[in-house]
């Protein structure tokens, strides 16, 4: 983790461009990334001042683009993939599965979680993908799914069918 | 079939080479040291010996597109390498593969490139959903600084944030100029207006690598492979109901068959093969018929109606709704619609309306007239062919498989009855979004 202030890792950003206004992505990234995963107001105020821009040219940059977020996020975010090559796979399935898991509805979020779908994540061959805080899963199906909630609630996880010790 | 050797991946016995002293033992680097020994034009002229032509999906010829740059003496401005690795067209998923088992390939063939079109600035514009391929990247990019192969040359990897417009290359261009992945008005071209309105050459992460092979065994002997017009070895992207889905470089001109019974190990579960989507989201559908008696390479799937595209071979096994088909195919174009041209935009929107209003049994036949009366209004009329990609995907699955369409208006639902393998495939544009209990958004946000 640097230890520059934001306003300052912005500037070496800002250096490796010919023209300053392309930093304006990397420095919300990193904004997002030091905010808790989203984008509150007040990092578009600190960008827009690294960068000599607007908050609301910023804001315009932000809700473009799908990766940044305009709410707060769950501490884990987990994407599956829906697109055709994943979806002929069965995402559908491993998306129920984790709203039934999580008990959550696809879009939702707590402070513990995030569940969303999202377009192609690149890895249609190795299908289902399942994002978790951007680390793909690749060949996910839906049995696999308890298993995997377990894991990122740090439960150890017992087959179903297992007697209770 | 047998599969030739690998280009792309040669040298990594399935493995991956991400130490440079393992890829400087395959002989990597020396295609650099030879090109640099070359003038511009000499490296063009063996590029253009190769017939090497853009793996992104338009399959421009790449020698050309570097000698459209001008000259340093001909224009006062900096010339820009731009190397698009914002791989996102469904079904596509070739250009993370190499990145992250051929890194030094790839940069080493950035490094050739640059020196064609006397350019001093890379920018690696790679999507942002790819992590470990940036972080792999990154640290190639240390081994190669530490060795001192970069020159006077500068490479910035930039991370994109999520939209697939951004595989524009115009809109490409925005994006990294820090706006909104608008695709621009052309011309002026990228070769002669591109980044910081300056000569830019902007290639695909295959088209690159490939490079790097031209260079190292010559132009004439790279022609060699493949088949007349499409020259040199493909990653195939594999997917769908294939028992081994994966990347499969191939030398152009294998048998789409081939590649799906044999290398793809045929159609998983024990259905049979309904339909083949060979290069993309974006391209005509191609029916099991159909399938079976082309070869991958531009000429044959031209010939068969179809494209190449970005070499995505999606198979659709008889479970497959094709209504349903195209309901998430329009949905996907509908939320990546970048808005800025009015056929597209609301377009995609309509035809999703309506293909959702077929799917849900509530079509009529008046509505089949007005899917195919959109999709007209929008192919060709907008400055990017994302919408006319929409557009022509859905309608070669409404030219090929009218019956199933006609099926859904005369059962008035679904003829699939809820078994097909897309059944309410939930699209994030269909997504409703909540927030966290007890948190509000700030005042900037809310509207």
């Amino acid at each position: 983790m640097s230890t520059l202030s934001l306003y300052d890792e912005i500037q070496e950003i800002r250096a490796r461009y010919p023209e300053s206004l392309s930093a304006v992505m990397p420095a919300l990234q990193l904004a997002q990334e030091r905010s808790g995963g989203w984008l509150p107001e007040q990092a578009f105020r600190d960008v827009a001042d690294a960068l000599d821009l607007t908050p609301a040219y910023c804001l315009s940059i932000a809700s473009f683009y799908d990766m940044f977020r305009l709410e707060p996020i769950g501490e884990t975010v987990i994407e599956v993939c829906t697109n055709i090559s994943c979806g002929l796979k069965g995402a559908q399935q491993v998306l129920e599965a984790f709203e039934s898991e999580l008990g959550l509805k696809a879009g939702d979020t707590t402070d513990e979680f995030t569940l969303r779908t999202v377009e192609c994540l690149g890895g249609c061959g190795w299908a289902t993908i399942v994002a978790v805080n951007n680390r793909h899963r690749l060949h996910v199906q839906a049995g696999d799914v308890p298993r995997i909630v377990a894991e990122l609630r740090g439960s150890e996880w017992k087959e179903p069918d297992e007697p209770d010790a | 079939m047998s599969p030739t050797p690998e280009i792309v991946f040669a040298g990594t016995n399935g493995g991956a080479l991400t130490e440079i002293a393992d890829y400087e033992a395959v002989g990597g680097f020396q295609a650099l040291a030879k090109s640099r020994a070359l003038t511009p034009d000499d490296v063009i002229a063996e590029l253009n010996a190769s017939n090497l032509r853009g793996r992104g999906g338009a399959f421009f010829p790449t020698g050309r597109k570097w000698s459209f740059v001008p000259k340093p003496d001909k224009i006062d401005k900096p010339h820009y390498l731009v190397i698009n690795a914002d791989e996102s067209e469904p079904g596509t998923f070739k250009d993370r593969e190499i990145m992250l088992r051929v890194p030094f390939r790839f940069l080493e063939g950035s490094l050739i490139a640059a020196h064609a079109i006397e350019s001093k600035h890379i920018f690696i514009y790679i999507r942002g959903e790819y992590e470990v391929e940036f972080e792999v990247l990154v640290a190639a990019l240390e081994q190669m600084r530490a060795k001192d192969l970069l020159g006077a040359v500068t490479i910035v990897v930039h991370r994109g944030a999520g939209a697939y417009i951004c595989g524009e290359e115009t809109a490409l261009l925005e994006s990294l100029e820090g706006r909104r992945g608008l695709p621009r008005t052309k011309p002026p071209f990228p070769a002669i207006a591109g980044l910081y309105a300056s000569p830019t050459a902007v290639n695909n992460v295959e088209s690159i690598t490939s490079a790097t092979t031209v260079m190292e065994i010559g132009g004439a002997e790279y022609a060699k492979l493949g088949v007349e017009n499409s020259t040199g070895t493909r990653v195939f992207s594999l997917s769908g109901n294939v028992v081994n889905g994966g990347n499969y470089e191939l030398p152009h001109g294998y048998p789409l068959r081939d590649l799906i019974n044999e290398l793809g190990g045929g159609i998983a579960d024990g259905r049979s093969l309904k339909a083949v989507i060979p290069g993309g989201s974006s391209t005509v559908i191609l029916t099991a018929d159909e399938a079976n008696t082309v070869t991958l390479d531009f000429d044959s799937l031209v010939g068969a109606g179809t494209a190449i595209g970005s070499a995505a071979v999606i198979a659709l096994d008889d479970r497959c709704c094709m209504v349903q088909l195209a309901v998430r195919v329009s949905q996907f174009y509908e939320h990546e619609s970048c808005g800025k041209c009015t056929p597209c935009r609301v377009g995609t929107k309509w035809l999703t309306s309506i293909l959702q209003k077929i799917e849900d049994g509530r079509g009529t036949q008046a509505d089949m007239n007005l899917l195919v009366s959109v999709a007209e209004r929008i192919n060709g009329k907008c400055l990017c062919p994302l919408g006319d990609s929409d557009a022509i995907a859905v309608m070669s699955y409404f030219d090929k498989f009218r019956d199933e369409f006609q099926a859904h208006i005369d059962e008035g639902g679904c003829p699939f009855h809820g078994e097909s393998s897309l059944d309410h495939l939930l699209a994030p544009v269909a997504m409703h979004i909540a927030l966290p209990e007890g948190k509000a958004i700030d005042g900037l946000i809310n509207v």
